[in-house]
């Protein structure tokens, strides 16, 4: 199978197989107007199958670490690789998950954000910054 | 401008210095009585907790300040549709500092997020309650002089009680303490309480389910009610209350300078003839509250020079 190469872009590789759709959706891709492909099911080296998306032109990508931190992310410019990293866990998500306590302030107040802030790295806990439940992966 | 969410808002340092007002104020009420004039403190609390709210407000007369707000949700705009960021922001307008209590968890960070003076949490649902945690340890540093090297025993429902939780997360931050758990199976300190704070910070603790067996180590007892509703049966709840309710029998053994806490209100858990004891510390821990609570005012409002 062959895909165009991108010029000027990212590679969003080793995404567990299955979890590509999920970070499409994540990232809003559908919204994109560049290139965007999902691969899904690619062989891999490291992990039998993976999913991979490529997308031709730069965005945001700060809550990806959330997600998963093991995505690797590779930075194409004028068709060259000239970055390649893991996300990090970000401090702080805003609106990608839900609070799922039902006397926490966000149930009854629908305007208000649900922010969760990152209080355990070593064990990636998030915690809603209103009531302090953990946010469920 | 500051604001108290949530007891480990404030530092170790922050506590003591506190603890060193709220003293000085119950030695030298006089220096304190004008302190606050032309202040006004707004109690706006969203569900009725009339014990909590006479105390700030008391707090605040003492300080020689003025008082207003709502004592339940349905004398205020919320029973509108307001959102709470819309109070405070309308508040922030007429008082210099707001104390709120709210039945949704997160409701008083909102408020500060919003308002253009100092919030105070005065118990948000199950979450915090910050002003109980420092009446707590003002009563404690009162009766023992220390806040350091102490057994300390938490008695009867340790999975829902917040002031249990919020008051062992602040005494994990001294020296030499030890707790230990005294509650039915059913109610048992949850784990992530153990994990989080006990294990976090090395602290010694011990479970058990007979408070007679450790009466003679304990400095200090914080009881708390044993409630029915929290039991899946009647049965278990009548086995299980009486174990949890302080008698003078079962005081025979406790040390003599031993201080008995409670959060209060009382209903069964500590029998009344207790009450003429010399170690029972409860109705003078009220009194802690408002002394407390007229400090934390005076730091906020930076009136404490
Ligand atoms: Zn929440």
């Amino acid at each position: 199978m062959k895909i165009d190469s991108i010029k000027n872009g990212i590679v969003i590789d080793h995404i567990k197989a299955g979890e590509g759709m999920k970070i499409y959706n994540f990232l809003n891709l559908d919204k994109q107007d560049c290139t965007v492909a999902l691969i899904k099911n690619a062989t891999s080296k490291q992990m039998e199958r993976k999913d991979i998306i490529k997308v031709d032109c730069f965005i945001d990508l700060t809550a990806l670490g959330y997600i998963d931190p093991n995505i690797t992310i590779n930075v194409i410019r004028d068709g060259e690789l000239v970055e390649k990293y893991h996300p990090e866990l970000p401090e702080k998500i805003v609106n990608v998950v839900r609070c799922k306590n039902p006397r926490c302030i966000t149930t009854t107040e629908q305007e208000l954000p649900h922010v969760f802030k990152l209080t355990d790295a070593g064990r990636q806990v998030y915690r809603c910054i209103y009531c302090e439940t953990k946010a469920e992966r | 401008m500051r604001s108290l969410i949530s007891i480990l808002d404030l530092s170790v340092q922050e506590i003591d210095e506190l603890i060193a007002v709220a003293n000085d104020i119950i030695d030298n009420p006089k220096n304190y009585a004008e302190k606050c004039h032309g202040k006004k403190l707004a109690t706006l609390f969203f569900e009725p907790s009339t014990r909590t709210r006479l105390s700030f407000e008391a707090a605040m007369y003492e300080l020689g300040g003025n008082v207003l707000g709502f004592s339940e949700a349905q004398s205020s705009s919320a029973a509108k549709g307001e959102s709470v960021a819309d109070t405070v922001r309308t508040v922030s307008c007429y008082a210099d500092i707001i104390a709120m209590r709210h039945p949704k968890e997160g409701a008083p960070l909102v408020a500060s997020m919003n308002a253009s003076v100092p919030i105070i949490n005065a118990g948000d649902g199950g979450h915090n309650h910050p002003t109980q945690t420092l009446t707590d340890l003002l009563t404690i540093q009162r009766e023992k002089g220390r806040l350091n090297n102490l057994t300390v025993g938490f008695c009867g429902d340790l999975k829902f009680g917040r002031t249990v939780h919020s008051l062992i997360e602040a005494l994990s931050r001294y020296t030499g303490i030890k707790i230990i758990l005294i509650s039915p199976e059913e109610l048992k300190l949850p784990s992530y309480v153990k994990q989080d704070v006990l294990q976090k910070h090395n602290i010694e603790y011990v479970q058990t389910t007979d408070l007679e067996a450790v009466m003679p180590e304990l400095d200090i007892l914080y009881m708390t009610r044993v409630q029915r509703e929290r039991f899946f049966n009647e049965e278990d709840y009548l086995r299980l209350k009486d174990s949890y309710i302080l008698t003078p029998e079962k005081l025979q053994t406790a040390k003599s300078d031993l201080a008995i806490l409670h959060p209060l209100p009382r209903v069964n858990e500590i029998a009344v003839a207790i009450d003429a004891d010399p170690r029972a510390c409860y109705f003078r821990q009220v009194l802690n509250g408002k002394f407390v609570r007229m400090a934390l005012i005076l730091k906020l409002l930076e009136e404490c020079v």
